[in-house]
């Protein structure tokens, strides 16, 4: 094999790039994950469970950090994003741009700076429905283990945690910076968002609070969420009797998202079965267009369809507005029966698509290129530069981390001097 | 070797205020008699970490127990290389975070941990890497798309490739395709195959060697070093050497004639197949010859079906949106329907489905296929149900096309006929495709070193199956560099050490040879296993199921947790102090543990904690030497069973529980509660859950009474 040359910079630390990162370092080539919030995780260390096997999507994620942490090939830079790019495939010179935590590495967790915090702040990683102090630990499972400040929360002249602290990990003065790397290939594994429920306006999203969208369900059934794994109304906490899935909420609509976002009907799915877990005699509505379970998903599909208390709508929801007593009221037409349908429900989760964070991040054009809807399609991207997960594509984990392995692959070819 | 400990007690976190640290330094040295023994107020600092590297130099210490936080932070702050054992006593997760602070329960507590791994350190040695010669071929065999498409990838990366294709030519079921579903964007038109492309790419790389009209005959050995015999051309053979295996034989497509019920029979009815063959012949005829006008497409024809293919098989709707579009191509009068179940076009092509859609001449009707009837002049009519708005409809057509779905080439063949004692062919996960169990870890495999690709991997399009190609490929080639440096691979990556089997003692009893998940273990004609340490995964399954206990790794064994088992102090049963032992599996039990600890969820200070690689490694042993030095109760803690198993190395937590199933008749014997020993199905998640598991148990333990073989 021909000389190795520098190192691959994986951008995202999601399931996508912590895959990419791993599966090429444990194959010899020096790596660096960039991640741009505090901790690596991403949207699967907000998720309960995945689809089909019901498994918490914790347990890959702790064997994932405990590669990482034994693989002194990865060097994981949390806080940092990409500034610029230049050169050519095999010999880049990235700029990255860190953004201070204010909390450094001497953190050990212990706690004894948030009961001193004054500020409550309402909980990125909960998507609201709960509030942290200003400063506190991203989530459960952080990697590194450590707490972050939202310095912009902070009472002007406040360092009552760093008082608190005793371990000197505190530090409120700490400064962006730069750094400049070089990488021999660029993986850009940067995710999605849901795409923004309040643009879909007959859905009422942000205007009755128990309507609420797939990724935040996630929350509410998750045992370290805000409702600790209860499902229960927002609006008052009462425990859910009814429940209505809205499909394709944004996805597979020209005025929204054109394309199908691909995990959203598993997603009910799974969802369904939280519901009907908790509570025996909970009854759920799934609107739909087609239902997509494709390949060994069937099973999982005609498994959670012999539930009698699933029903199973065709028909895409027309309206939804407030019932009586917190509860929403959802109309829609049943096409295989003809007619409207309208049920009051508990809650109503929106399964909202996926949307590529590449489109909003600003590194169109420049660093990579986009198709019409916003993903990073291999062919059209420079040499030396390529895609993983979300970002070329809607995909569920599983394909994911496919994609994501293969990458790796042609990362290594660059980086091989091949 | 020196085996000199030295013990190591970080006071920070809390762990100075819940103990006296002082006396628990006193039963390192007392006890242990270990040289050296410090207290350090953070352990973790800058400072704690010098002084761990002075200490290793100036004292000659070749092993470190830090009473500090768990195993699962700073483990590579406290990585001083391979030569030093670093033995982690979490006296903060499972102490000063979960115990009330400064009672005699807590300092007992505290003190047992540090009995026990110190006598876990001084009876771990360092890893020594296995060493073998490693061939760094890569073997793939198909010579289809994924196939040529792995064997390229890795060629591209360095690697020799041997690719095996049973035909004579390269190309697979790809040659009989007119056009691809769309690859790229905007997804709208399908493409052309770009099949001559990649053969000549294929054929033209100097890395790769073609070996046309062969298949395997057989694959012996473990990855690294696997001599592979093809059988050419019907006769002759070939022998050569690979590292790593990538399976990429793809599917069957269904066969149509089973497809009574949709009319397969009929002249004028033919499969998927047979109608993109003819599409790229350039016609578009009934069997008579006569030009067609209409054709009908049926989806799920064997798919979705119980009574066929229970499952979907993924393409075959952007198949028949891509034939459609073939129809309209032969005349603006001719149309296609399209009766579909769900229309399964995930992703961008949503795209493809709309420019369907946007076709006047296409038809795509939701329902249920009821009956396909030919009509004297050899149309057919299809009988559709429970279409939209309830409507029975009859669609007449010249044709009917039967989109077929795909079956694993593996489903009746072993293909690779290894040479192992477990069997010739790859595991089969479900409905006969040998994929992997695993959302997260997509390519694992219960045959190390041997990957699968595209169709034979899951139902998949030959768009997805050129990514799986090359994430095998690379799996492929990692397998090969870890080997090289006698490393084990996914999950324990980079581990070096293997069982070692005391022969001499062996009975033939073939229990480990039967139950490693992974087929490491061959025998020879007495039934005396023999290993191969590269197949190895290292969760010490075979451990576990040796009777004579002769299997064991440097750094876990029987004996191992046998002492550190006798190393925790029994108070006698007038203290009323119960003991409960758990056997904690370190994949997911063991952070539900530390989740438990960073929530400051309390639990019984009676509970002692043994993390096991996984629970399949549990020796029955360790149950009697529990009960024999007194402990009044045994959890086994490890991850969920049965279908949807989440157990790392697949049947570990199901072969604990038939060996523990064993263990309740003996106890029974012993005029002792069988609910003394239980097994808990326990994930991350559940760390509120295991908590409460504790209590429960504790409670039992309280209302059964102290085991009576206590002090004796």
């Amino acid at each position: 094999m021909g000389e190795k040359k520098g190192p691959i910079l994986v951008v995202g630390g999601g399931i996508s790039g912590i895959s990419t990162a791993l599966e090429a370092a444990e194959t010899g080539y020096e790596v660096i994950l960039i991640e741009k919030r505090p901790s690596l995780g991403g949207r699967v260390a907000g998720f309960h469970q995945y689809f089909p096997k019901l498994c918490p999507p914790t347990c890959g994620v702790e064997i994932n950090y405990q590669r990482l942490r034994r693989n002194r090939r990865v060097q994981v830079h949390t806080n940092t994003q990409v500034g610029a790019i230049s050169g050519e495939a095999g010999n880049f010179t990235v700029k990255l741009v860190k953004s201070p935590a204010y909390v450094n590495n001497k953190c050990v967790m212990c706690d004894k700076c948030t009961p001193v915090c004054p500020v409550e702040v309402p909980s990125d990683h909960d998507y609201g429905m709960r509030n942290t102090r200003a400063i506190h630990m991203p989530h459960r499972m952080a990697y590194p283990p450590r707490f972050v400040v939202e310095r912009a929360h902070c009472p002007s002249g406040c360092d009552k945690c760093v008082s608190a602290c005793p371990y000197d990990a505190i530090d409120l003065d700490m400064e962006a910076r730069e750094f400049e790397i070089n990488a021999a290939s660029i993986v850009m594994a940067t995710g999605w968002r849901p795409y923004d429920a309040t643009r879909l306006e007959r859905m009422q999203f942000g205007a009755l609070p128990n309507v609420i969208t797939n990724v935040m369900m996630e929350r509410l059934a998750a045992t370290d969420g805000p409702t600790a794994g209860e499902i229960t109304r927002p609006s008052d906490g009462r425990k859910v009797e009814t429940v209505v899935f809205v499909q394709c909420a944004g996805s597979r609509d020209q005025d929204h998202l054109p394309y199908c976002s691909s995990v959203c009907c598993l997603a009910s799915l799974k969802q369904a079965n939280y519901v009907r877990t908790a509570n025996p005699d909970a009854r759920v509505y799934i609107f739909y267009i087609d239902i997509r379970t494709p390949g060994k998903f069937e099973a999982f599909y005609s498994r959670t369809r012999k539930d009698s208390n699933i029903e199973f709508i065709k028909g895409k929801v027309a309206r939804v507005e407030p019932g009586e007593d917190g509860r929403v009221i959802v109309e829609a037409e049943d096409i295989l029966h003809g007619g409207k349908v309208r049920v009051e429900v508990d809650l109503v989760v929106l399964a909202t698509g996926m949307e590529s964070n590449l489109k909003a991040n600003g590194l169109d054009g420049n660093i990579v290129h986009l198709d019409e809807d916003g993903f990073a399609s291999a062919h059209l991207q420079q040499p030396g530069i390529f895609a993983a997960g979300v970002a070329q594509g809607p995909v569920d984990v599983n394909s994911s981390i496919q994609e994501a392995t293969g990458v790796a692959l042609k990362a290594i070819q660059v980086a091989a001097g091949e | 070797m020196a085996n000199k400990t030295g013990v190591y007690i970080c006071s920070g976190c809390e762990i100075g205020e819940a103990t006296n640290v002082e006396e628990l330094q006193q039963v390192a040295v007392n006890e242990f008699r270990v040289p050296v023994c410090k207290i350090h107020p953070i352990l973790c600092s800058e400072e704690g970490v010098n002084l761990l590297k002075g200490d290793l130099e100036n004292e000659g210490l070749d092993r470190l127990v830090l009473g500090a936080c768990s195993r699962r932070y700073h483990e590579d702050t406290f990585d001083f290389g391979k030569e030093v054992v670093v033995e982690r006593a979490p006296l903060r997760e499972y102490v000063s975070w979960t115990q009330p602070h400064q009672e005699e329960d807590t300092q007992m507590l505290a003190a047992d941990y540090i009995r026990m791994h110190t006598t876990a350190a001084q009876m771990k040695r360092p890893a020594i890497p296995f060493e073998q010669n490693t061939e760094e071929a890569v073997l793939v065999v198909g010579g289809g798309v994924t196939g040529m498409t792995s064997a390229l990838e890795s060629a591209q990366a360095g690697y020799v490739v041997h690719l095996v294709e049973k035909s004579d030519r390269l190309g697979g079921f790809a040659r009989k395709l007119h056009r691809r579903t769309p690859s790229r964007s905007p997804f709208e038109r399908a493409e052309s195959p770009d099949l001559d492309e990649l053969i000549r790419e294929v054929e033209s790389h100097g890395r790769i060697t073609l070996h046309l009209s062969s298949t395997i005959a057989s694959i012996a050995g473990a990855p690294g070093d696997f001599s592979v015999r093809l059988t050419a051309n019907g006769s002759g053979e070939k022998n050569l050497r690979a590292g790593a295996v990538v399976l990429a034989t793809g599917g069957k497509p269904y066969d149509a004639s089973k497809l009574t019920h949709l009319g397969i029979a009929h002249d004028n009815v033919i499969s998927s197949v047979e109608f993109e063959q003819m599409a790229a012949s350039g016609r578009l005829v009934r069997k008579d010859g006569q030009e067609a006008n209409s054709v009908v497409f049926i989806q799920c024809a064997g798919s979705r079906d119980p009574d066929h293919l229970p499952y979907c098989s993924s393409f075959c709707c952007t198949v028949s949106l891509k034939q459609a579009a073939y129809v309209r191509e032969f005349g603006a009068d001719k149309k296609a329907y399209v009766i579909y179940r769900d229309m399964i076009t995930p992703g961008q092509y949503e795209n493809f489905y709309r420019a369907g859609q946007n076709d006047p001449g296409i038809f795509l009707t939701k329902g249920d296929v009821s009956g396909v009837h030919e009509n004297p002049d050899k149309t057919v009519t299809v009988d559709v149900d429970n279409s939209l708005l309830g409507e029975k409809v009859a669609i007449a057509a010249d044709l009917v096309v039967l989109a077929v779905g795909i079956e694993a080439s593996t489903r009746d063949d072993p293909i690779l006929n290894l040479q192992y004692r477990q069997g010739p062919g790859l595991p089969d996960q479900q409905y006969g495709f040998p994929d992997s169990h695993f959302i997260c870890f997509p390519y694992e495999t219960r045959r190390t070193g041997i990957f699968t690709a595209g169709a034979v991997h899951q139902p998949m399009d030959m768009n997805f199956s050129r990514k799986d190609a090359a994430g095998a490929a690379l799996k492929a080639i990692q397998t090969i560099e870890l080997t090289k440096q006698g490393k084990t691979v996914h999950p324990r990556v980079g581990d070096e050490t293997f069982p070692v089997f005391r022969l001499d003692q062996c009975t033939q009893c073939k229990r480990c040879t039967e139950e490693c998940p992974f087929g490491v273990l061959e025998e020879d004609a007495r039934g005396t296993p023999s290993i191969h340490e590269s197949r190895c995964r290292g969760c010490g399954v075979c451990m576990g199921a040796c009777p004579v206990r002769i299997i064991s790794f440097r750094d876990y064994s029987v004996d191992i947790i046998g002492d550190m088992i006798k190393s925790i102090e029994i108070p006698d049963e007038f203290e009323e102090k119960p003991r409960i032992l758990i056997f904690a599996c370190e994949n997911d039990t063991l952070p539900a543990i530390d989740m438990m600890a960073l929530e400051r969820i309390r639990y019984s200070p009676y509970v002692r904690i043994i993390p096991l690689r996984c629970l399949g490694g549990v020796n029955l042993v360790w149950v009697s030497d529990a009960l024999s030095v007194g402990f009044d109760g045994v959890m086994f803690m490890g991850c969920k069973y049965g279908d949807d198993y989440q157990c790392h190395f697949v049947k570990g937590s199901e072969l604990a529980n038939t060996r523990l199933s064993k263990v309740e008749e003996t106890l029974g014997r012993l005029q002792l509660e069988p609910e003394r020993i239980r097994q808990y199905e326990v994930s991350m998640n559940d760390y509120r859950q295991v908590a409460k598991l504790i209590e429960t148990f504790a409670a039992d333990i309280d209302d059964y009474g102290p085991n009576p073989f206590k002090g004796m």
